[in-house]
């Protein structure tokens, strides 16, 4: 019968005993920096939920604003002016963007390509007071405020989001699918119509509903552009039209509580349509990746 | 007793012969390829320099030889499609049909409309079977009767019966080999002259493997084959005229030339060349 007494250990021992306490101490705060993360994310959520509560109604999303400071009154015009600037900005940004990048992975030579990417990270990095402002110069002063100065300020925040975005995806196509269409002799544009933007639409659109998100809380350029409006529902858009992230600002500059209530019902609308569009633009990409995918 | 004879007669070949091959008489040769001293550099590096041929109307050219030697580089540039590798640039002449497709003025894309490519992995386009076949002719204008224009390509592909009944499902359901045939029906749909087959059967199983050779058997009686090939006895087995690739290693330099071109009968069974004889008989690469 032989012992087991061999002269090595599989255990942990000395050094070996060290570095394990060091990895589960690093794991464990690994973990807690994530659950800090979305602990953050709930906590905004829930406080404005609870805060929102009392304003939410059937009247709060149907109704304007009541001129008159009284009770009742919602913020319908808000609702209906976000979704004309936005829409601008996405009509204006979306086909620019999906060029920028087609040109960039398509045609544009290396030495063009890099510094092009680059403008687009410093742009996507310019602070959105700058773009207001820049917007309020060109399209504001001298002419009044406007919906459609906004949907500019708008879309040069979101071009680069777009373009970018779409860029990511287009470089995903593999090279074999190009080769393919152009071995039998059909031109590049032709190519990039008829086989690379129907393979990649899924995630293009993703990029484009993200920025869209992003673009609708977006709140500096549209107080240089149309923060000064009549509170009625308006769909005219060579004036400035009431929106909600202006709505949220001022409403809770007010000393009304009722006001304070729907500053945080339309921070939770806001809030919700992000949520969604995220989840959506998540389960867009999972299906144009099937797609790509065999 | 038992006798180890491990040395193979050249004579006989390591493969054997399909009886339909032949080689062109040079009375019968109509040169459909003129290549006068091609050479590629990939940026400082030589790929394949001073190749000198002429590729035959309706008769499959095989090129072999071993990795890296540059049998794919050359292929490509009968159609123009190293184009699209950066910093690649073609020295010396491919005269199609007399003209020059590297000329002054040309376009890539009139000359791949002339000279189709096949892939050495399948590559169809995330669409329906019957799109993937109609889309070139749709684009090029070939609009009238596509149907029936869709019909004979999937037909001379050998796949018109397998699929004819589900041509609305996406050309990626379908099995390696059908796909590969797929891209076939596609590349023959615009009715090229000429077929480029890069190693078009190096990602099959031995059965689809076989369904391609077959229908490059048919398909030389319409059009011009070139097909790049690693697999010698698939070489012998399809083409009529067969040209061995290699490398030549000199200062640091790895070039690929052109040992041999002759009937495949010659290159396989007696090679002018004792590096062609060696490739063939195994002994190296």
């Amino acid at each position: 019968m032989s012992t087991l007494s061999p002269e090595f250990s599989l255990r942990p021992t000395g050094r070996l005993r060290r570095r394990r306490i060091v990895n589960k101490i690093m794991e464990g705060v690994g973990t807690l920096a994530a659950l800090l993360a979305v602990a953050v994310l709930g906590l905004v959520i829930v406080s404005v939920a609870v805060r929102a509560a009392p304003a939410i109604s059937l009247d709060f999303f149907t109704k304007p604003p009541n001129i008159f400071g009284g009770p009742g009154g919602g913020i319908s015009s808000a609702i209906v002016g976000s979704i004309l600037i936005v829409g601008m900005a996405t009509a204006l940004a979306l086909p620019l963007g999906v060029l920028i990048a087609i040109y960039l992975t398509e045609f544009a030579p290396r030495a063009v390509a890099v510094p092009v990417q680059l403008v687009l990270d410093i742009l996507n990095g310019l602070p959105t007071i700058v773009t207001g402002i820049f917007v309020y110069g060109i399209l504001v002063i001298g002419h009044t405020q406007s919906a459609y100065a906004g949907a500019v300020a708008l879309a040069i925040v979101m071009l680069p989001l777009v373009a970018r975005a779409a860029q990511e995806t287009l470089l995903l196509v593999p090279s074999a699918l190009r080769e393919g269409a152009l071995a039998l002799g059909v031109s590049r544009w032709r190519t990039v119509l008829g086989v690379i933007l129907p393979t990649t639409l899924g995630g293009i659109l993703t990029g484009g509903v993200l920025a869209m998100a992003r673009a609708a809380g977006e709140t500096a350029p549209l107080l240089f552009t149309s923060s000064i409006f009549n509170p009625a529902v308006s769909t005219d858009v060579s004036h400035a039209l009431p929106n909600i992230p202006v709505l949220i600002f001022t409403y809770s500059e007010q000393p009304d509580q009722v006001l304070h209530e729907q500053a945080w019902g339309a921070a939770l609308v806001l809030m919700a349509f992000v949520l969604v569009a995220s989840l959506s633009a998540k389960a867009l990409l999972a299906r144009s990746q099937r797609k790509l995918g065999r | 007793m038992t006798t180890h004879n491990v040395t193979i007669p050249v004579e006989v070949g390591p493969v054997e012969i399909a009886q339909e091959r032949r080689a062109p008489a040079p009375a019968q040769r109509e040169v459909v390829f003129d290549i006068r001293d091609l050479a590629v550099n990939y940026g400082p590096t030589t790929a394949i320099s001073g190749v000198t041929l002429e590729i035959y109307k309706n008769y499959i050219t095989a090129m072999i030889g071993p990795s890296g030697c540059g049998k794919s580089t050359f292929i490509r540039c009968l159609n123009r499609m190293n184009d699209l590798v950066p910093g690649a640039t073609i020295d010396g002449q491919v005269l199609y049909q007399g003209q020059d497709i590297y000329g002054d003025g040309v376009d890539p894309v009139e000359v791949r409309r002339r000279i189709g490519m096949v892939f050495q992995r399948a590559n169809p386009f995330p669409k329906s079977i019957y799109d993937n076949v109609a889309w070139g002719p749709r684009v090029l204008g070939m609009k009238k009767d596509l149907d029936e224009r869709v019909e004979k390509a999937l037909t001379g592909a050998a796949l018109w019966n397998e699929v004819k009944d589900r041509l609305k499902k996406s050309g990626l359901s379908l099995s390696g080999g059908q796909q590969q045939r797929l891209c076939i029906a596609r590349a023959i749909a615009i009715e090229p002259d000429v077929l480029l087959l890069d190693e078009p059967a190096s990602a099959l199983d031995p059965i689809a493997t076989t369904a391609i050779e077959e229908l490059m058997h048919e398909l030389k009686k319409e059009y011009t084959l070139v097909i790049v090939t690693h697999n010698m006895q698939q070489a012998a087995r399809v083409a009529d005229l067969t040209a061995f690739f290699s490398l030549e290693v000199t200062e640091s330099k790895r070039t690929g030339v052109l040992v041999e071109y002759d009937s495949t009968d010659k290159i396989f069974t007696n090679p002018a060349e004792k590096r062609t004889e060696d490739y063939v008989t195994g002994r190296f690469g």
